[in-house]
């Protein structure tokens, strides 16, 4: 079962800096690797990370072979106004998570 | 050399020698690292990894605490009963718990650990199978146990397990392994000293099961033991056996007094 952690101040004053961490549980198997026996272990990945306020994209980040397991991934923005945070992780074989937080602005 | 001075060496290797004969409650004191002392190796990271492991929303065992937590409540095996079925509320019931195990087991007449007491409900209350050792359902189950436990000293009552301990303490004593190494060696004798780029730690474990960098997941500490002795170059103890879990119940009397830290999060 997909597991997303996420961690938004609940409230900010306006044009505050805020900090944003999100953790995801995700195998992150590079590709790379082989079995025992050698067969290849296929490619299993988070490949992008989206984040938006209030509708509006402030953060993406492209994620590669070389990111270990369950990507923690931690950004700053400006508490402009009162409303969500949406965040989704797309990946390999069809992968999907989405998360919201919301923060209210003073 | 004076005579008096012979005399009193004699005199006290005799004391020495009677101590460690008559008082097998306090076995293997001699050597030990002092009770003011012992250190987590929690103290030994840096200071990003300390903050990823008190911080729960950064800590990635939250993962495995969370999945637990929904284990407890589902129903499993012929009985269909869960946990929660018998014990509760894990807050409450479950508190404590892991600062005391490895524990006693009279029906089988030696100590067991977690994860042992763990399959032993499933086959016995729930009528399940066991889960493996290592398997995501008992890494979770056993880290959310040890959740319960977080911040209370670890507080072995080993009355019963006398010769349990002695045997755990023989076992990390014991030179093995191409590498001819014991385990004292460098965790009694050199800890805090480098070994390659990384400091020896004094091996208490504190937060099982861990979230480990270098595994890109949560493991228990039989694991690590195995660790230890595939890098002893030793023939590693299969999971469960005896031996694993008398090396377990020594270790966890040896860091007694220190706060559980499940889960921990460990380079």
């Amino acid at each position: 079962m997909t597991r997303a952690l996420i961690n938004v101040p609940p409230k900010a004053k306006r044009g505050e800096i805020i900090a944003i961490r999100t953790l995801i549980s995700h195998v992150m198997e590079s590709g790379f690797r082989h079995t025992n026996t050698g067969a290849p272990i296929p490619r299993d990945i988070v490949t992008s990370f989206v984040c938006t306020y209030n509708g509006e994209e402030i953060f993406t980040a492209e994620l590669h072979p070389a990111i270990a397991a369950n990507p923690f991934i931690t950004f700053h923005t400006v508490a402009t106004e009162s409303g969500t945070f949406e965040f989704k992780w797309t990946g390999d074989n069809g992968f999907s998570a989405t998360a919201s937080a919301a923060i209210t602005v003073e | 050399m004076s005579d008096r001075t012979i005399r009193l060496r004699r005199l006290a290797s005799i004391a020495t020698l009677l101590a460690s004969v008559g008082s097998p409650a306090v076995p293997g004191w001699c050597g030990e690292i002092p009770p003011g002392e012992r250190r987590s190796s929690y103290d030994l990271m840096s200071s990003e990894l300390k903050a990823m492991q008190d911080d729960e929303t950064a800590n990635p065992g939250t993962f495995w605490v969370l999945d637990g937590e929904a284990l407890w409540r589902q129903k499993a095996g012929a009985a269909d009963k869960a946990c929660a079925d018998c014990h509760g509320d894990a807050r409450a019931s479950m508190k404590g718990v892991a600062a005391r195990y490895p524990a006693f087991n009279a029906a089988r007449g030696r100590p067991i650990d977690l994860e042992q007491r763990v399959n032993l409900c499933r086959t016995e209350q729930q009528k399940a199978s066991p889960l493996a050792h290592e398997s995501k359902e008992l890494l979770a189950l056993t880290a959310y146990v040890a959740r319960q436990s977080r911040g209370m000293p670890i507080d072995i009552a080993i009355d019963r397990m006398v010769e349990f301990v002695e045997a755990g303490r023989s076992l990390f004593r014991r030179r093995q392994g191409q590498l001819n190494l014991a385990c004292n060696q460098c965790h009694d004798d050199n800890w805090g000293k480098s070994l390659a780029g990384n400091t020896i730690p004094q091996g208490h474990p504190t937060g099982y099961p861990l979230y480990r960098l270098e595994w890109q997941t949560l493991g228990s500490l039989q694991r690590r033991l195995r660790n230890c002795m595939i890098g002893m170059r030793a023939e590693p103890y299969e999971y469960g056996t005896p031996e694993q879990v008398a090396l377990e119940l020594y270790l966890m009397w040896r860091a007694r007094g220190l706060p559980v830290e499940t889960p921990a999060v460990r380079p």
